[in-house]
């Protein structure tokens, strides 16, 4: 069973539908004892960091994912739900995030050539920079789909995958059972689908 | 380095497609969800649908139709058309789309842009523009470009910006159903005031109205077309690899 937590960030349909055409049982749950049985937790997210983070406290789901964590459950942050792994942000201020990865979460503007739009949206090759469970199976320069303004910064040590807009983004983390994908595998067709399928077999 | 984005843009009224007419191995080309899985399959980075329904019992067919295609495609979703209030984002969001794009209702309302990027983040608000020449200047059109709103469409689409739209959309009606290639001049204009990413739509005619666009233009971010897609004078996949066999990055 894969539990997607639910603190009232972002869409959560698309995600739902895609476990499903994995043929992956999942439930979309803010249940602490719910999340803590689960073989998988997923954390999704969009929007901003800051109210993400306060979204994650208000619903007491942010000492559940980071209790799940430490239990060594295999936990996917999706986006807002990957930046949110990191120790803190600096979006509209300094917020504490999970602090399950070290490395910090800030705009992508100030550090990108000018002609490169903000937010980063669209298809954009991954370049693996270390092995990853998450990628078994799918070739270097693989397309999946993004759409951010900020990104995670200060984390070399555990990128698993780049994307080059300027300068290489992280576009995917790993820290022992703890995966982060800056881009959406539900929105990335084809191959998104495999690597949920990938992150459903840990 | 982001791969060009190819988005057909699919114009439902009572359930069904319009313009759909000769898709390539599809027998139901006026099937919504047939014809978005079909484009999926084909390479399609993105789907539009353009809800031109009236009424509010055509309004619930069309979101049952997203939900369907959102329940089997898993690439983005905007959806545009109707679209007045966050109550209407909401609406659509629930049944599947990623995106939501705002023209006339924005026009009517400027506050709907930030009220919408507030509650769901810049990612998701789409400001769509119809576009016309007038005196020398761009003027934003409504109604189908029937209407001229004597707005500046250069000084409309940098409020937008300012205000919360994550995207851009210009459709150029000079341009649009002539399919002589899309209107460089006009694009260049709206790509030098804004940062965000901007989409070319209107007058594409060949593959190489693609081309001429991301080669004249390299920082636009994506084409729109419709019919040169559901007419199947060219497919997505055969444009892609044009565009590449052009240089130009696209994801095949």
């Amino acid at each position: 069973m894969i539990a997607v937590v639910d603190y009232g960030v972002g869409n959560l349909f698309s995600l739902k539908c895609s476990l499903n055409a994995i043929q992956e049982e999942a439930i979309i749950t803010r249940k602490e004892e719910e999340i803590k049985a689960a073989d998988h937790v997923i954390l999704p997210g969009v929007g901003a960091f800051g109210d993400a983070v306060r979204k994650l406290r208000e619903t007491g789901m942010f000492d559940v994912v980071k209790e799940t964590a430490a239990s060594g459950t295999p936990i996917l942050g999706i986006c807002v739900g990957m930046q949110l792994l990191f120790e803190r942000d600096l979006e509209f201020g300094t917020h504490e995030g999970l602090g399950l990865i070290p490395g910090t979460v800030d705009a992508i503007e100030p550090r990108i050539p000018d002609q490169f739009d903000v937010p980063h949206m669209g298809w954009n090759p991954l370049h693996y920079t270390k092995e990853c469970a998450l990628f078994r199976g799918l070739p270097e320069q693989t397309c999946v789909y993004f759409v951010h303004s900020y990104a995670a910064f200060g984390c070399d040590a555990y990128v698993t995958a780049e994307a080059e807009y300027g300068i290489p983004l992280t576009a995917a983390v790993q820290n022992g059972n703890v995966y982060g994908t800056q881009f959406h595998p539900e929105k990335s067709g084809n191959a998104g689908l495999a690597i949920l399928k990938n992150f459903c077999e840990l | 380095m982001i791969t060009k984005r190819i988005i057909p843009c699919l114009d439902v009224k009572n359930g069904r497609v319009v313009k759909g007419t000769n898709f390539e191995g599809l027998k139901d080309v006026e099937d919504p969800v047939k014809l978005a899985s079909a484009y999926s399959e084909s390479g399609a980075d993105e789907l539009v649908f353009y809800d031109i329904t009236a009424s509010h019992e055509q309004r619930k067919l069309f979101t049952d139709i997203l939900e369907a295609a959102a329940s089997n495609i898993f690439i983005p979703l905007t959806v545009g058309g109707g679209i007045n209030s966050v109550d209407d984002f909401e609406r659509v969001l629930r049944c599947g789309a990623d995106k939501v794009s705002v023209n006339s209702g924005a026009i009517r309302r400027p506050d709907l842009i930030p009220e919408a990027a507030a509650k769901y983040g810049s990612q998701c608000v789409v400001l769509s523009v119809d576009a016309k020449r007038v005196n020398g200047t761009f003027h934003v059109f409504q109604n189908g470009g029937r209407i001229d709103t004597g707005l500046d469409a250069l000084e409309w689409i940098k409020d937008g910006v300012a205000h919360g739209a994550g995207e851009v959309v210009l459709n150029s009606i000079d341009t649009d159903g002539v399919k002589q290639g899309f209107d460089l001049e006009m694009l260049k204009a709206v790509n030098a005031i804004v940062r965000v990413p901007v989409i070319a739509s209107g007058g594409a005619g060949s593959a190489a109205d693609f081309v001429e666009l991301f080669h004249e233009i390299p920082e636009i971010s994506a084409g729109l077309a419709a019919s040169i897609f559901h007419y199947g004078e060219v497919t997505i996949h055969d444009l892609k690899e044009e565009l590449r066999r052009e240089g130009i990055q696209v994801r095949l």
